[in-house]
């Protein structure tokens, strides 16, 4: 292999890849904590909620989880404009990645749920706790603590997935990236700086989601 | 030794030069006997030169070489070539003239000649007609549409004032889809994006607002061929007086021949 590396344009167009690094957390922050909030609410209904509002999640979860992200994207960055709203390329893909986020967790922390024992529910009842609270304290916290690892996994996958936001002019990692590439050329260091980073990224934000959770359950516990 | 050496490279380079253009003496009546014009052109290069679904050779520039020929009163024999190979083409004489949305520079003037311009070839801002926008100051503020590492992108980056948003696209498609749902309001493109657009007739219609950078297309012919340069150049100036190259401009790109070409 006789390839020269170079990496003097690191310092050039380090501005770049600051500010795609900051948003790419900035992506994932909103779309994590919102995404996984949009997947509690489905899940709450699919397994609980109103028998007429379980059709309407059921066919949200199917059409996203049978869709490919990118297309899900374009279809709001290029093609709701056509119904009168236009979104910016860093809300259109905040959106897409709540959406996204929302329909895989719903069916995560629907498995949480109906994996709760049936007399945890009567336990909860029986302590006159209204079914609200039941579902709150008794069944969700657990189940949340069951299905963690899960979700903090599929946290990292739509982190990861977010690299297809720069096809809509969003200035994110993957859009620094191929800037510099573009730029100067220097395919080869410029892909390895941004995996490196999303590598870096994609194991800070585990470590994160573990204290997070570690923090939500331990406090439950002792409380 | 040194003196019979450069002798006898100048002697070798005489003999090499006068052979060549003996050996196309008068193109013009080449043509003219054999009843044909050989001419280059794109194959690949909508709307210049494409293969239609009837596999015939269609666009921009097979109409000129056409327009060319009736002119002199010739037959047309299409040549396809690629970018790559049509000055070659021209220069072993496999082709009397090439239309193939040839740009001039330098380097291609040493080896060929040029005709007058037959073609708008430019990039530049274009934005439907209610933005005012005139002059790349007037971007100030403004969203404009590019795709990535393309010329204009390159060129904009240096050009346009610092509170300009440049969207940067993966490619034309997405920078044509950014305009079309005004996702940006001006895209920066070439002409022949835009007149790709126009033809779909679409709601928002992309009009130039100003050039980045103009580089028209020239036929190219062999050197030292003054009498065809001669002709092509006055069917040309021809055409462009009575409208026959302004109705295959409007045929092919959609929009009148810019007044300076």
């Amino acid at each position: 292999m006789s390839y020269h590396f170079e990496f003097g344009w690191l310092l050039q167009y380090y501005p770049q890849i600051v500010k795609g690094i900051l948003i790419t957390i900035e992506l994932i922050a909103i779309g994590g904590v919102l995404g996984i909030s949009l997947g509690t609410f489905c899940a709450w209904v699919r397994a609980l909620g109103p028998a007429w509002l379980k059709p309407v999640i059921a066919a949200y979860v199917e059409l996203i989880r049978n869709t490919p992200f990118l297309i899900q994207l374009f279809f709001i960055f290029f093609g709701l404009p056509s119904l009168g709203l236009q979104l910016n390329e860093l809300t259109a893909a905040n959106l897409a990645m709540i959406v996204n986020l929302g329909a895989y967790s719903c069916e995560i922390i629907r498995a949480g749920i109906q994996a709760t024992p049936k007399g945890q529910f009567e336990a909860g009842a029986s302590l006159a706790m209204t079914p609200f609270e039941t579902f709150r304290h008794v069944v969700l916290v657990p189940s949340l603590q069951r299905m963690w690892p899960a979700l903090s996994s599929q946290v990292v996958i739509v982190m990861l997935g977010s690299s297809v936001v720069s096809q809509i002019a969003a200035e994110d990692l993957t859009f620094a990236a191929n800037f510099i590439q573009s730029r100067t050329f220097r395919a080869f260091e410029a892909y390895i700086v941004s995996t490196a980073i999303y590598l870096a990224l994609a194991i800070l934000l585990r470590q994160v989601l573990s204290v997070v959770g570690g923090l939500i359950f331990q406090r439950r516990l002792t409380r | 030794m040194l003196t019979r050496r450069t002798f006898f490279a100048i002697a070798t380079l005489a003999a090499a030069v006068g052979f060549g253009s003996a050996s196309h003496a008068d193109a013009l009546a080449d043509i003219t006997a054999r009843g044909t014009l050989r001419v280059a052109v794109p194959q690949d290069f909508p709307p210049f030169g494409s293969v239609g679904t009837d596999m015939a050779p269609m666009g921009y520039d097979i109409d000129v070489a056409n327009l060319i020929a009736e002119k002199l009163g010739v037959k047309t024999e299409l040549v396809p070539v690629t970018s790559a190979n049509r000055i070659p083409y021209l220069q072993t004489n496999k082709v009397d003239l090439v239309i193939s949305s040839l740009g001039k520079n330098p380097d291609r003037e040493k080896v060929i000649d040029f005709s007058a311009a037959y073609a708008p070839f430019f990039n530049g801002v274009f934005a439907p007609g209610d933005l005012s926008v005139a002059k790349v100051e007037d971007l100030s503020g403004k969203t404009v549409g590019v795709t990535r590492g393309a010329v204009e992108d390159l060129e904009l980056s240096k050009i346009a004032p610092a509170d300009t948003t440049i969207k940067r696209y993966e490619d034309n498609n997405g920078t044509i889809s950014a305009f079309l749902s005004g996702q940006v309001e001006s895209v920066a493109t070439g002409n022949v994006v835009a007149a790709a657009i126009l033809a779909k007739n679409p709601p928002k219609r992309p009009e130039l607002k100003f050039l980045i950078k103009n580089s028209p297309c020239y036929i190219g012919l062999s050197k030292e061929q003054p009498a065809l340069l001669e002709k092509v150049n006055g069917i040309i100036a021809a055409a462009k007086a009575d409208g026959t190259l302004n109705a295959i401009a409007q045929k092919w790109l959609g929009t009148d021949l810019p007044k300076d070409l």
